[in-house]
């Protein structure tokens, strides 16, 4: 008898025999991933699950099945649809869909934004569907968004491309040979795919603009080596992590920089995506006339729409202007082994939340945000938009909650920074003021030398501390010579006896201190080699 | 005083100065070293030719022998002295600073008042009269109280060092009040004794400072050590500059105030390690808040000798997180020796130190300099955090509370909000303990029962001897 997945809520079911996860062939010709890695498979044996793999799922992204079998999967040819848990790449058609058991469950990427009949389809098969590209933006689901990963492994890729088809170096060189400016390029758009692609760009010596609606990306697009061109429009902050559909204003002053731009720059990068929506229009057919003869454009957009005016999904164009127009769609599927690792990687960390026991056994737990957003159908239902989850990265969210508390904290606050220090410098005034000259004098050195002392003492190396320990040790001995001094002019034999015993103390101190320090000193060593 | 002294004691500050400056990087810390011998000896020179000229044969004698027992014992103390053991040596060496200290302070109230009674015979420093005798007296008391405070927690810091007092802090009910209460009776007994110096008001002070020392440290837990021995170090300073303000002794202020405010730093930089106040560590230990920490449950795994010498040998990065234990254990030789090893073998080994790793600030760079490990690799917290995700081995060894993920992620926890290593980030963590016990915090370490970390349990210094010994096998074979 086979299993079906658990409800969380359910009472556990007495069965212990391990579920069989399968990983199936893509479908679609041009698909070069594959859903895991022998790396992955191996650690998902470890979960506790029997794993299959279709032969040769594995062979055009260089895993043979070999690989996968010494892993600890087991190999079977023909299709694996039969699996408890099938985990593909792609979504299957709908012949393959019929050929699902009820109640056991799929894992891919599903796109349920785009295709609702095959959503419906799934349901009435009976499928628990989880959607890797339907994985929650949260900071916890961070390790299971395969959207993320690939988008990554794109924007790098776009890169290679565009450097592939672009005339000349990226990065700017003296040869003897003459002067190499270097390439100017413009990532439109900062999200996971556009940070890629401006840190690939860097590293390999071009100047790096971008741009993107959302302002608080500026950082990041600096932390990568990349200058943030703002469009200065009044523009809400985005609340759930994806960029939103722009104003009328805003779209007006990005179209000016975008035109700016194109005449100035060598390689163009487009990312901008809104999710369910065909993808906007941002560089027009006269921006792309105007750019110079070899400059490149990748339009990662191509597939929804195109970010660029004369672009076709998965061709490459040339206009007659001689600029390039990039729109493969399978940019993430070109690095095939790096792109089967991450989605390995994400499905795995999937595996790992939704198998709490580590015993083989996939449980749906559909209170849990993450486990509820992917899980597009299951027990005959379609579920499909999930309920809103509001990212936690939403910076100006609530201004208008709390702007009288905040206003006050901040009136408040100067005054109440600046209280102590003020109240010390007039106590110290008072004391200096009234106080007999030679007082005065002796606080004024005082004072000076601990200030001296902070700040000596703020640049010590930490591995010092201990020998600065002992050092202050021995000097703060110096008490000694007021010992000294007592001895000298002390008359009573009490005064001279209890002087030498402060001498004698306070001479340990500055001879062991001292010594110890040398001797603590002598033993720090480099790492012989360096200098 | 003739200005040629004066001058001498203006170079040995500067060159106390010069000499701390030069701590500060380890390529100038030996001559910093010599720096601060070179002052000490221009002011014990030119003290010394100023005292012979006015004291009695008797006196000389006395400072003679003094000096020579001394400097005796304080070599005899460094020499044999272990690394481990630097932090009672310190201690005890702070004690010194503040017994000398309220020495001198009696002292100068003897001296004034025995010149005083014998109508002005004492010589040129007991003519005093009016206000600046008031302020003389004042300065005495400061004196005495901030030497009895340093003196006898010095004593009850070594004692607890060195493991011949329960480190476990002391907690007397309304210990707070009791500590308050000293300062403000202490500064009651100042303002009478300024206005009738009496010999027995000083006797009381002294002993009520004397008090105040042991419950203020006693009260303290062993954990908490860094921050007491650098609070010492800097009462020990004040201590200094006050019998300076007393005797009117410019270079005794300028070195108290170095040697305080030096102190006063290396507590701050242990509090902020430790994202606590400095009112709050001498308030007492951690025992009091912890309640409301999540409770933490769960298996954790146990691995053999063999199995961490395995995982080191496939090892491309290794960092090694030491702590108290490994002190204790003075596991600190075959852990470098455990470096030499993979680093030969071309593996990266680097240490991540927590600022309060130890009982002393900088103790665990002290220890692995004793057995050769190079300062270079030898990191700190700040420095090795953002590599530990990319780390494939952490070994960490007699460390807890510093490398405890509650900390960053349960904000009920009672060190929530100290940084700590993030070892929890790296592909494999071993953990060297002896059980399962809580760290001094007395909190749960849900870092053991991670999945990506492995106990070994026992005596850290035997354990790593025997990874030391499976290596061997596994690099000859490898």
């Amino acid at each position: 008898m086979r299993d079906t997945i658990q409800d969380a809520e359910s009472p556990p079911s007495a069965a212990t025999v391990p579920m069989r996860i399968a990983v199936a062939s893509e479908s679609a010709k041009s698909e070069t991933r594959v859903a895991m890695s022998p790396e992955t498979v191996g650690k998902v044996v470890a979960l506790g699950y029997d794993v299959t793999v279709q032969s040769g799922a594995g062979a055009p992204a260089g895993f043979d099945d070999a690989a996968y079998a010494e892993a600890g999967a087991e190999v079977v040819d023909g299709p694996v649809w039969d699996a408890d848990v099938v985990v593909m790449i792609n979504a299957p058609g709908p012949e393959e869909i019929g050929k699902f058991r009820s109640g056991s469950a799929l894992i891919a990427m599903l796109a349920p934004r785009f295709s609702e009949e095959r959503t419906a389809a799934l349901a009435a098969q009976g499928v628990t569907a989880l959607s890797m590209d339907a994985v929650p933006r949260i900071s916890r689901a961070q390790s299971m968004d395969v959207l993320s990963s690939m988008a990554n492994i794109a924007g790098y890729r776009a890169v290679i491309e565009a450097a592939h088809a672009f005339g000349r170096f990226f990065t700017g060189q003296v040869t003897a040979a003459g002067k190499v400016p270097p390439a100017k390029v413009l990532v439109a758009g900062a999200g996971v795919a556009g940070l890629a692609a401006i840190a690939a760009a860097n590293s390999l010596g071009a100047i790096v603009r971008a741009t993107d609606p959302r302002a608080e990306v500026a950082d990041q697009v600096k932390s990568l080596g990349g200058e943030y061109l703002a469009v200065e429009v009044e523009q809400e902050a985005s609340t759930d992590g994806y960029a939103k559909a722009t104003s009328e204003a805003y779209d007006k002053r990005a179209a000016e920089i975008y035109s700016e731009q194109a005449a100035d720059v060598d390689i163009i990068v487009t990312t901008a995506l809104i999710p369910g929506r065909p993808a906007p229009r941002l560089i027009t057919a006269a921006d792309v006339a105007s750019m110079r003869p070899g400059s490149v454009l990748v339009d990662m957009a191509a597939a929804q729409g195109g970010n660029v005016e004369g672009s076709v999904a998965g061709e490459v164009v040339t206009t007659e202007h001689g600029v390039t127009i990039i729109g493969y769609t399978d940019l993430a599927a070109r690095l095939p082994a790096q792109a089967s690792q991450l989605y390995g990687t994400n499905v795995l960390n999937l595996l790992k939340l939704m198998t709490p026991g580590k015993d083989g056994r996939l449980t749906l737990d559909l209170d849990d945000t993450v486990v509820r957003g992917l899980t597009i159908a299951h027990g005959g239902e379609v579920l499909w938009p999930p309920p809103a989850v509001s990212v936690s990265a939403a910076p100006a969210a609530q201004p208008a909650a709390a702007p009288a508390p905040v206003k006050e904290e901040k009136e408040r606050s100067p005054l109440a920074k600046a209280l102590p220090p003020v109240i010390g410098a007039v106590a110290l005034f008072l004391v200096t003021a009234f106080a007999p000259a030679e007082l005065a004098g002796h606080l004024t050195v005082f004072v000076l030398a601990i200030v001296i002392g902070f700040y000596v003492i703020g640049n010590v190396h930490h591995a010092l501390h201990t020998p600065l320990m002992s050092v202050t040790n021995a000097i703060s001995g110096i008490i000694v010579v007021g010992a000294i001094l007592q001895i000298g002019t002390g008359g009573s034999g009490l005064v001279l006896g209890l002087a030498a015993a402060a001498t004698l103390l306070a001479f340990i101190n500055i001879v062991g201190g001292f010594a110890v320090t040398r001797r603590m000193l002598s033993m720090f060593s480099r790492s012989p080699g360096r200098s | 005083m003739q200005t040629w002294t004066t001058a001498a004691y203006l170079i040995a500050a500067l060159l106390f100065v010069v000499s701390l400056a030069g701590l500060s990087r380890h390529e100038t810390s030996r001559s910093g070293v010599v720096f601060g011998i070179a002052g000490m000896t221009i002011a014990l020179v030119a003290t010394a030719i100023v005292a012979f000229g006015s004291a009695s044969g008797l006196g000389i004698t006395l400072l003679l022998v003094a000096l020579v027992i001394g400097a005796a014992i304080g070599l005899w103390r460094a020499r044999v002295v272990e690394m481990t053991g630097m932090p009672e040596l310190i201690a005890l060496m702070h004690s010194f600073v503040g017994l000398a200290a309220v020495l001198v302070g009696w002292n100068g109230y003897l001296e004034v008042e025995g010149g005083a009674a014998e109508g002005g015979a004492g010589g040129e420093a007991t003519e005093l009269s009016g206000s600046l005798l008031g302020i003389h007296h004042a300065e005495v008391a400061i004196g005495v109280f901030i030497g009895a405070v340093t003196f006898t927690g010095s004593i009850i810091a070594y004692l607890k060092l060195s493991a011949k007092m329960k480190s476990a802090p002391l907690m007397l009910p309304g210990k707070n009040v009791l500590n308050l209460g000293a300062l403000v009776v202490f500064a009651a007994f100042t303002v009478w004794f300024v206005i009738t110096p009496q010999l027995w008001i000083l006797a009381v002070l002294t002993v009520l400072a004397l008090l105040l020392g042991v419950h203020l440290v006693a009260s303290i837990g062993g954990g908490d050590m860094p921050v007491v021995v650098s609070m010492l170090n800097s009462y020990s300073g004040w201590a200094a500059a006050a019998s300076g303000f007393l005797l009117g002794n410019d270079l005794l202020i300028i070195t108290g105030a170095l040697v305080g405010s030096s102190g006063a730093y290396l507590s701050y930089i242990m509090c902020k390690a430790m994202n606590r106040s400095f009112v709050s560590v001498i308030a007492g230990g951690f025992g009091a808040t912890a309640t409301s920490a999540a409770a933490v449950e769960g298996e954790h795994r146990e691995v053999n000798a063999a199995g961490v010498a395995e995982l080191l040998a496939d090892a491309r990065s290794v960092v090694i997180t030491p702590g108290y234990g490994m002190a204790v254990a003075q596991a600190q030789y075959p852990v470098a020796e455990l470096t030499r090893k993979l680093r030969d073998a071309g593996v990266e080994v680097r240490f991540g130190v927590h600022p309060v790793a130890g009982r002393l600030p900088g103790h665990m760079n002290v220890l692995l300099a004793e057995a050769q490990v190079p300062y270079d690799i030898v990191l700190e917290m700040d420095e090795i955090n953002d590599d530990l995700a990319s780390t494939d081995v952490v070994l960490v060894i007699g460390a807890n509370d510093t490398v405890n993920p509650a900390a960053s992620e349960d904000p009920g926890s009672p060190i929530a909000g100290m940084p700590v290593l993030t070892v929890w980030e790296a592909k494999d963590v071993i953990v060297f303990k002896r059980s399962m016990a809580t760290g001094y915090a007395g909190v749960q370490n849900p870092l053991f029962f991670r999945d990506n970390t492995q106990m070994l349990f026992g005596d850290a210094k035997a354990r790593v001897e025997d990874i030391l010994a499976e290596l061997g096998a596994h690099v000859r074979t490898g």
